[in-house]
Order: C-alpha cells, then sequence, then structure tokens
C-alpha cells in the first residue's frame, strides 16, 4: 500500500498494469486497492503540477495568512469551508502558531488577487487580520522539481 | 625526438582501451539522449555520510589513516561481514580498505599472478579482470556462462578449464551485467570441483547487497572455502558511494599480509575523509540499503516486463541493476544495435559484447534511473523495433 502510494505521487499517469508489474501484483489487485484509498478518503483526486509562471508568466502565487475569531459553534470549520469554495483557492490550511488560516491563491495578476483579499477574505466578519505574501519563484511543488532540468552528471561507464 | 612506443611497455601498448569508449564518446557528442549505460546508482549518497565528511573536513582530520585502513572501519566492516555472509574476518590481519573494488581485484590478481599462470575469468563480466592478468603476464582463460543457465558458472563449465597452471577463479556475482547470481547450491558444486586444488577464489561481491531473491550467500561461506577466497567488496553500489573510492577485501591471513604490502606502495592508504565517513555509513545507513534495493526491485519488475513485452527475450536478473536482454531476433549484432538505436532514438545501451566476446547478441541496460526516464527510454525502443521491423531503419 506504501509504496503504491509512492508511485502515484511521483507519478499518478502510471497505469495499473505498470503498477503491478512493479508492485509484482496482479492488476486486479492494484484497481481494487486503489479503489480502497479512493473510497478511504486517503487519494482525493489526480492533478497535473503546472508551473504556473511557465503557463502564464504574469500569474501570481500568493500566501495569505488570516487571522479569525473562532465561532461558537463551528469553530474555523465554517470559515475554512466558505474560503475553499472560491475558485481561485488552492489550498486552505488551519495552522498553528500566530495566525489561524493559511491560504494558497493563484491570480492572473497582483491586483487580482488584492482584489480577492479585499473583497472576498478581509470582508468576511469573522477575518481579523490578513497578511499577504506573493510568491516569487517555485523550485519545488508537491516532490516534484520545478523549472530545472535535473543533469544526470553519472558518465557512461561499465 | 622521444620514442614513445619504446618507453611505454609493449603489454600497456597492446591492451585495448575498454570496449565501451567509442559508444560512449558517440553519446556524449549527442543531445537529447537518454541513457540506460551507467553502471552506478542514480541515489544521492545517505545525508548522513555527507554530513560525516563535511565535520571531518571541518575538524581537519585529513591525515594518512593506517596502510590498512582506520581500525574503526575495519572493525565495522568485520562485524558487516559477520552480519551478511555469517563469516569472520580479524579487522587486524584480515581486512584491508581499498581504493573502490577495484583496487581490491588489482591487488589480488597483481599479488598472486606470474608470467604464465593462468586465471580463470567468467564471463560475461566486469572488464578490468582480463587487462590485469595481463599486466603481470598471466593468461585470462574465459569461461563463457550462458543464457540458458541464466548465466550462472556451473561446475562442469569450471572443471573443462582447470589445468595444472590454473592459479585463480574470479568469480563476480552479482553479476554485471547480466543481473545472475549464485545460489548456494550453486556454489558448493563450484567447491566441489575445487575442493584439494590450490586455486584461489577472487568473489567480487561489490554487488551483493542487491540480491532480490533471498540473500546472498558469499562464496567464503561455502564449508571449507573460506581459506582460497578473497571477498571483495565496497560502499560504492550499496551506499551509492562510487565517487567516494572505498571498497574492502577481506581474506586470510596469509593472502592479505602480502595484498598490504603492495597496497602500502601502491596506495599508502584509502582517501581518510571517505573512511570516516564510510564508518557511519556502516553504523548508521543500513536502512537507506534497504529503501534503494526496493526501488531497483520495483523497476527491476518494470523493465523485465517491459523487454519481454517487447520481445527482447530477457531473464529476469536476481542481482545487481542491470537487465540484459537478447536483441538476436532483430537480426542485428549487439553494436549494430546500439548504434543504431542511439542514432535513430537517442537511447544509450551498452553493447554485451564490451563483458566479453559471449555478450554478443546482448545488450545491457541499466535501471539505476528514475521510472519515469525508463518509462519514456522503454517507449523509445519499442518504437525503434517497429522501425527496425518496417524497414524504416538500415
Amino acid at each position: 500500500m506504501d509504496q503504491l502510494i509512492e508511485l502515484l505521487k511521483t507519478n499518478a499517469r502510471l497505469s495499473d498494469s505498470e503498477l503491478a508489474v512493479m508492485l509484482g501484483k496482479t492488476e486486479q489487485e492494484v484497481k481494487q486497492e486503489i479503489e480502497q484509498l479512493e473510497k478511504d478518503g486517503i487519494i482525493n483526486g489526480y492533478a497535473a503540477i503546472i508551473d504556473e509562471s511557465a503557463y502564464d508568466p504574469n500569474s501570481v502565487f500568493a500566501l495569505i495568512e488570516l487571522k479569525v475569531t473562532p465561532q461558537s459553534q463551528s469553530g474555523f470549520d465554517e470559515i475554512a469551508k466558505q474560503i475553499s469554495s472560491y475558485d481561485q483557492v488552492q489550498a486552505v490550511r488551519l495552522m498553528s502558531g500566530t495566525y489561524d488560516i493559511i491560504v494558497e491563491v493563484t491570480g492572473k495578476n497582483i491586483r487580482d488577487i488584492s482584489l480577492f483579499v479585499s473583497q472576498r477574505l478581509a470582508a468576511i466578519d469573522a477575518v481579523q487580520e490578513t497578511t499577504t505574501h506573493f510568491g516569487l519563484r517555485v523550485y519545488k511543488d508537491n516532490g516534484i522539481i520545478i523549472g530545472s532540468e535535473e543533469t544526470d552528471e553519472r558518465g557512461l561507464f561499465l | 625526438m622521444i620514442d614513445y612506443n619504446k618507453a611505454l611497455s609493449k603489454t600497456i601498448r597492446d591492451m585495448k582501451p575498454s570496449g565501451i569508449r567509442k559508444f560512449f564518446d558517440i553519446a556524449q557528442g549527442m543531445k537529447g539522449v537518454i541513457s540506460l549505460g551507467v553502471g552506478e546508482p542514480d541515489f544521492k549518497t545517505p545525508w548522513l555520510v555527507r554530513k560525516e565528511a563535511i565535520d571531518v573536513l571541518e575538524k581537519g582530520k585529513t591525515c594518512y589513516t593506517a596502510n590498512s585502513g582506520l581500525i574503526e572501519l575495519r572493525k565495522e566492516i568485520s562485524k558487516y561481514f559477520e552480519r551478511t555472509i555469517n563469516t569472520h574476518y580479524d579487522p587486524e590481519h584480515e581486512i584491508i580498505v581499498t581504493v573502490g573494488g577495484s583496487e581490491g581485484i588489482d591487488l589480488c590478481i597483481r599479488c598472486m599472478v606470474e608470467p604464465g599462470d593462468e586465471v580463470l575469468v567468467v564471463e560475461p563480466s566486469f572488464v578490468c579482470y582480463c587487462p590485469i592478468v595481463e599486466i603481470c603476464g598471466g593468461k585470462a582463460v574465459v569461461i563463457e556462462t550462458k543464457a540458458k543457465n541464466e548465466f550462472r558458472l556451473t561446475a562442469d563449465e569450471l572443471s573443462e578449464k582447470i589445468t595444472d597452471k590454473t592459479k585463480l577463479l574470479v568469480l563476480p556475482f552479482p553479476n554485471n551485467p547480466t543481473g545472475a547470481i549464485m545460489r548456494r547450491e550453486d556454489l558448493e558444486s563450484i567447491a566441489q570441483v575445487l575442493k584439494g586444488t590450490n586455486i584461489i577464489v577472487i568473489s567480487d561481491e561489490i554487488y551483493s547487497e542487491l540480491t532480490y531473491s533471498g540473500r546472498h550467500v558469499s562464496f567464503a561461506q561455502i564449508e571449507g572455502m573460506r581459506e582460497r577466497t578473497v571477498v571483495i567488496n565496497g560502499f560504492s553500489k550499496s551506499f551509492a558511494m562510487t565517487g567516494w573510492r572505498l571498497g574492502f577485501v577481506g581474506g586470510p591471513q596469509p593472502i592479505v599480509s602480502q595484498l598490504l604490502k603492495l597496497h602500502q606502495y601502491a596506495i599508502m592508504c584509502s582517501p581518510t575523509v571517505s573512511q570516516y565517513a564510510a564508518v557511519v555509513a556502516m553504523q548508521s545507513c543500513i536502512s537507506d540499503i534497504e529503501k534503494m534495493k526496493n526501488e531497483y526491485d520495483m523497476r527491476r519488475r518494470f523493465v523485465v516486463d517491459a523487454f519481454n513485452k517487447l520481445g527482447l527475450d530477457c531473464f529476469t536478473p536476481q542481482g545487481a541493476f542491470y537487465v540484459f536482454p537478447c536483441i538476436k531476433s532483430t537480426g542485428l549484432s549487439s553494436a549494430e544495435f546500439c548504434e543504431k538505436l542511439i542514432y535513430s532514438k537517442k537511447v544509450a545501451v551498452v553493447p554485451g559484447d564490451a563483458f566479453g566476446a559471449c555478450g554478443e547478441g546482448f545488450v545491457r541496460v541499466s535501471y539505476a534511473y528514475s521510472i519515469n526516464h525508463l518509462r519514456e527510454a522503454v517507449k523509445r525502443i519499442g518504437e525503434f523495433l517497429e522501425d527496425l521491423k518496417n524497414g524504416k531503419i538500415q
């Protein structure tokens, strides 16, 4: 199971039959294990890892820290869910430390993100404070090295 | 004008460079080549080992060590031998830390072979054995292993080649390039043949940690064989430490004490920084070996399956990180296959005959690469075979 997850994390496009060969299992077994992982909410989806700056050089990535007043019934859940529902938002996490929620956002440009922060996030009553950090460059994302062709320095040796 | 031909030894001048050289140059000169050629791990040396080397440098611990290596390291190596091959070597007198497994091989052959002696070399195998035998004026007698025996050495093949001049047998298992291993029963039948002779065995076990079915068995473990065996091993393949140049030999004291003399005059001692780092490798990085092995194992299954699906017969190797598919069905020689493949699809594999004449008809494919890399290479080889069939490649 662990090995299967590791393989899918590095390349989710490996076919069931390729996975089966590598893991020394049958295709049917791999299929079932993956279905189980999906059912159990361990695998939640399969997405391409995109270098946004290569795709659209104007695009902007931001991490936004939020200080939030927890709600009497739901704590942070309700607010986190509300924030998660916005399309621009890539990730939302409840954090320990000096702020409560961190939001990952991508936008077409800086203005796009500024508007999102001021009109959407800051407008939520429970949000007391926001701090926005703009990303300058991505080196690694989801375990994948971004942007630089890794060169193999090994010689063709016996 | 100096006549360099007169200055250089005839033996050296007549020696052929490694068969891979020409091919290496082709691959180097091309862009976008996907290589399946390398013979070293794609993993980085475990961080703890690198860290130790940094610390050692910072502290300036950069003097020579004892000729046979740091005693702490030899003690660790002794424990390692006991744990892995259940054989005791006295760290004081029976172990030398060498500059890679290669130096160990060189020491053994040069310390034992005299002009006229015969050395049995199992092929296909790593390229260094025969040339060193020749330097010593010895005669390398090749024993060809066969695909039908999964490239294992059989007792009959061995018996046939033994003469009263036979001094040494080089036993390179797990094998580069075939990935073959020798099981205990295979080694036992070899031992039967050698029993009562004066033949010494150089057991090159550099790939011992990469054994995929069951545990690696050393020739030294076979009853009565320790006294005639020198075990060569090292850090390169198991700990992904090729560039650190660190290996070791374990053998009976009467042999090792003589090896040490040559090592002392030729090398002095192995690199000090590497030796300190290797102590940490032995003490703290055994679990890394296991992780790397599991990863290789997945790739091995992937590559074997892929080649068999492509119609290139490939026996399932049980060791090292190579597969050795047969390419005879294409009607090409190994060299032709490799050249056409690299020129048309930019995939580099090594012709089997670089590892001995009996490797003709095979190619060596290394799977010391990421799965994504291997996938792309296999895809291209598939296209290549299609193109060959359709006459698109001349």
